[in-house]
C-alpha cells in the first residue's frame, strides 16, 4: 500500500513541486474528468426517474425528493426541511407554491397551512435507483430481439471482415503483381470518403440487391474496410517470405499457405482488427437506421432511437439502454486492451 | 535419380541481368557447392533450380525432364533455407509432417519417416517443442530434417550454416558431410564461405556477377585457378598478386620483372605470352618463405599478427601489399625490412586480362 502511494505521489521535484508536477497533475486529473465524467454521468443518470433527469442543476447520482401522503390531499406531497422563524427545523409537505412563498402543511396536522419563504426550505432527498428504467424496457421493449440482431450483425460482419480483409492483405503483401502499390493506395484512399458521401449510391445498390430490410444489407457493405486491410497488410509484410517459399517447397497450395501459414502467424493483427470490427459494428447507428425500417430487424442502437419520439423523449429509458449496450464493448476493451495497445503501437493507427 | 542439368540458363529482374548463360551438369549423388561473393547470383540460381524463381531463358532439366514450367512443389526437391524458415506456430513434429501431409501420405508412414529422421538427426527430444524454444543448432537440424523426410531427388541448401556460431558451424559442417555420405543424395549447397566450399564439395562452382568463373574439385580450383578471381577467392588468407612485366621468354621458363625492379625466373609454357607483356604473379601466403640472404624480394613489414603456431606478416613490396604466413614465431617489428623468397612457391601466372597462363610442365 505504501509503495502504491509512493508511486502515485512521486514527484520530479525532490523536496518541493517542480512545475512539471503541477502540469502533470492538472493534465491527468482534467483528463480523468473529461474522459470519465460523461460515462459516470451516464451510468448515474440511467438510474434517475424522469423528474430527476429534468432537474436543474443536474446531479451525478440519482436523488429523489421524498414524498408523503397527507390526509386531505389526493397526490403525495413533496417533503421539505424548513427553517422556521424561531430557528427550529421541521419537515413539512408542500401543498402549493405561489411566487416565492410556499404553502406547506405538517404531515401530522394536515389542516394547518404554514407559509414559508422558498429560500427557507430545502428538499428532503434520498438516493434512489430507478431500476424500472432497466426492467421495463426488457418487458415492454423488444430488447432481446434487438440484442440478437446486434449480436448477429456484429459477429457475422466481424468474421467476414477478418476473412475478406486478410485475403486482400495476403495478396497485397505477398504476391508480386503489376499495380500492387496502386491497388493498396486506392484502398487507402477510400479512407478519405466518408459514409455520408456514399450513402445514397450504397443505398441504391443494397436496395437493388434486395437487401433492404435485411440484416445482410447492414453486414455486407461494411465488411471490406481499408483500415483492416492496412493493419493486416503491414503485419503480413513482417512475415518472412522464406516461410512461404518453404511452404511451396512443402507442396502447400496457395490456399494452404494462406490458411495454415499466414493466418496463424497474423493472429495478433487479426485480434486487433476483430476488436475494432466488433466495436464499429456494435456502435453503428446511421447505416442500420437507413437499411432497416421494420422494427423486428432493428439493432440495439437503432432500437434505442424508438425512445426519442417527435414530441417526447424518454431519456430515462435511452440512458439505461445505452448503459446496457455499452457493456459488451467495455468488456471487449477490458479483456483485450493488451492486444489493442500493442496493435495500435504496431500499426501507428488510432 | 537426382541428375540436374542447366543449359544456357539466364535470369533477369526487369532490366537487370542477374545470371548470364549458366551451363552446369550436376551428377546424381554429387555435392556441388555454389560459391561466390554476395550478389553474384548464387542464391538466385539455387532458387531457380528449386522452382521458386522462373528462368528468363535456357533450359533446366531434372533427370532428363525439362522442368522450366514445373512448379516448385512438383520438382521433388527439398530446400534448407538460410533462416531455416521453420513454421513458428507449429511444433517440430508438425513442421516435419507439413510437407508430407500435403502429399496425402498415410499417417503411419508420416510417423515412421519422422521417427527415422529424428533419430538420424538426434532431435527426438524436441519433437513437441516449437521452433522458438530451440537453439540455433537444433533449429538447423530440424530444417534439415524437414528436407530429409521428403526423401527428395536432391537437397538444396542455401547458406545453411551462416546463422551458427563458429564452433557449431565446424561440427555441423562435418555432420552435413557425413549425412551426404549416408544419404548419397544429390546436394547443391550455396555459400559465400570458401572454407565450407573446400571442405564439403565434390565439385565447386565459382560464380561472379552472374557468370560461372570455374567449375572443378576443390583441389583443382586451389592448384589451378582459371583466373585471378578464382585464385583470389579460393584459399585463406587469399592469394597475393604481384604486378610485373615479362622479359624475353626462354624455353620452359622466362624472366619477369616485378614492380620495384626485382627480377625472377618464372615457369611459363612457350608462347603463352609475348615478351614485354604485363603479367601478374599469384602466390599463396603460405608458400612465401623468409629469406635470410640478400637475393630475396625486399619488403617492409606493416603489421605482425602472431598466432603462436604461425605468424601473419602484412608487408609492402614496392607499394604492393603482400601477405606472408610464416610457420612458427618470428621476432619482427613493424617497419623492419625483410627479404622474401618465392623459390619454393608454386607460382600462378595471369595475363593482363586476369586469365591463367599455362605453366611449363
Amino acid at each position: 500500500m505504501s509503495r502504491l502511494a509512493e508511486f502515485i505521489f512521486r514527484r520530479r521535484g525532490r523536496n518541493g513541486w517542480h512545475w512539471t508536477d503541477i502540469v502533470t497533475w492538472v493534465w491527468l486529473i482534467g483528463g480523468l474528468f473529461i474522459m470519465f465524467g460523461p460515462a459516470v454521468w451516464l451510468v448515474g443518470s440511467s438510474f434517475k426517474s424522469p423528474a430527476a433527469l429534468a432537474e436543474f442543476p443536474p446531479t451525478i447520482m440519482p436523488y429523489v425528493t421524498q414524498k408523503a401522503t397527507v390526509e386531505g390531499y389526493d397526490k403525495p406531497l413533496d417533503l421539505y426541511e424548513v427553517t422556521l422563524p424561531d430557528g427550529s427545523k421541521k419537515v413539512l409537505a408542500e401543498v402549493r407554491r405561489i411566487g416565492i412563498v410556499s404553502q406547506m402543511v405538517a404531515p401530522e396536522k394536515p389542516t394547518e397551512i404554514v407559509k414559508v419563504n422558498i429560500a427557507e426550505r430545502t428538499p428532503v432527498r434520498t438516493m434512489s435507483f430507478a431500476t424500472s428504467n432497466y426492467s421495463e424496457p426488457f418487458t415492454h421493449f423488444d430488447f432481446v430481439r434487438y440484442l440478437w440482431n446486434s449480436v448477429f450483425v456484429t459477429v457475422t460482419a466481424t468474421v467476414i471482415t477478418l476473412i475478406v480483409n486478410s485475403m486482400a492483405a495476403f495478396a497485397l503483401s505477398k504476391y508480386e503483381f503489376r499495380g500492387r502499390t496502386f491497388a493498396m493506395l486506392l484502398i487507402l484512399a477510400t479512407l478519405m470518403v466518408p459514409l455520408s458521401v456514399i450513402m445514397v449510391p450504397l443505398y441504391s445498390i443494397v436496395s437493388a440487391l434486395g437487401l433492404f430490410n435485411n440484416l445482410w444489407g447492414v453486414i455486407l457493405p461494411t465488411v471490406a474496410t481499408p483500415t483492416g486491410v492496412f493493419i493486416l497488410r503491414q503485419y503480413m509484410l513482417t512475415i518472412p517470405d522464406e516461410l512461404i517459399d518453404a511452404a511451396r517447397m512443402d507442396k502447400a497450395s496457395e490456399w494452404q499457405i494462406y490458411w495454415r501459414i499466414i493466418l496463424p502467424l497474423t493472429a495478433p493483427a487479426l485480434a486487433v482488427l476483430a476488436i475494432f470490427s466488433v466495436v464499429w459494428r456494435w456502435n453503428d447507428f446511421l447505416w442500420p437506421l437507413i437499411v432497416l425500417s421494420r422494427k423486428e430487424l432493428y439493432t440495439l442502437q437503432v432500437g434505442l432511437s424508438i425512445y426519442s419520439g417527435e414530441l417526447n423523449v424518454q431519456w430515462h429509458f435511452i440512458l439505461a439502454m445505452t448503459v446496457v449496450t455499452m457493456i459488451p464493448v467495455v468488456l471487449v476493451f477490458i479483456f483485450l486492451q493488451r492486444f489493442i495497445t500493442t496493435g495500435i503501437a504496431g500499426t501507428g493507427l488510432k | 535419380m537426382g541428375h540436374i542439368k542447366l543449359t544456357n540458363v539466364t535470369k533477369s529482374f526487369g532490366a537487370v541481368d542477374v545470371l548470364h548463360g549458366i551451363n552446369l551438369d550436376i551428377k546424381d549423388g554429387e555435392l556441388v557447392v555454389f560459391v561466390g561473393p554476395s550478389g553474384c547470383g548464387k542464391s538466385t540460381l539455387l532458387r531457380m533450380i528449386a522452382g521458386l524463381e522462373k528462368p528468363t531463358g535456357g533450359e533446366l532439366a531434372i533427370d532428363g525432364k525439362v522442368v522450366n514450367d514445373v512448379p516448385a512443389a512438383d520438382r521433388g526437391l527439398a530446400m534448407v533455407f538460410q533462416s531455416y524458415a521453420l513454421y513458428p506456430h507449429m511444433s517440430v513434429r508438425q513442421n516435419l509432417a507439413f510437407g508430407l501431409e500435403n502429399t496425402r501420405m498415410p499417417k503411419t508412414e508420416i510417423a515412421e519417416r519422422i521417427g527415422e529422421a529424428a533419430r538420424m538427426l538426434e532431435i527426438e527430444p524436441y519433437l513437441e517443442r516449437r521452433p522458438g524454444q530451440l537453439s540455433g543448432g537444433q533449429r538447423q537440424r530440424v530444417a534439415i530434417g524437414r528436407a530429409i523426410v521428403r526423401r527428395p531427388v536432391a537437397f538444396l541448401l542455401d547458406e545453411p550454416l551462416s546463422n551458427l556460431d563458429a564452433e557449431l558451424r565446424g561440427s555441423t559442417r562435418a555432420e552435413l558431410a557425413a549425412l551426404h555420405a549416408r544419404l548419397s543424395a544429390t546436394m547443391i549447397y550455396v555459400t559465400h564461405d570458401q572454407v565450407e566450399a573446400m571442405t564439403l564439395a565434390d565439385r565447386i562452382v565459382v560464380l561472379r556477377a552472374g557468370r560461372i568463373e570455374q567449375i572443378g574439385t576443390p583441389l583443382e580450383l586451389y592448384n589451378k585457378p582459371a583466373n585471378r578471381f578464382v585464385a583470389g577467392f579460393i584459399g585463406s588468407p587469399h592469394m597475393n598478386f604481384l604486378e610485373g612485366t615479362l622479359e624475353a621468354a626462354g624455353t620452359g621458363s622466362a624472366v619477369a620483372t616485378l614492380k620495384g625492379g626485382h627480377r625472377l625466373q618464372v615457369p611459363i609454357a612457350d608462347a603463352a605470352a609475348a615478351a614485354g607483356s604485363p603479367i601478374t604473379l599469384g602466390v599463396r601466403p603460405q608458400h612465401i618463405t623468409l629469406d635470410t640472404g640478400e637475393s630475396g624480394i625486399p619488403a617492409k613489414i606493416r603489421l605482425v599478427e602472431a598466432l603462436g603456431s604461425e605468424t601473419v606478416l602484412h608487408a609492402d613490396v614496392a607499394g604492393q601489399k603482400i601477405l606472408v604466413v610464416a610457420p612458427g614465431q618470428h621476432d619482427l617489428a613493424p617497419g623492419s625490412e625483410i627479404r622474401l623468397s618465392l623459390a619454393a612457391a608454386p607460382i600462378h601466372l595471369f595475363n593482363d586480362k586476369g586469365l591463367r597462363l599455362e605453366r611449363a610442365v
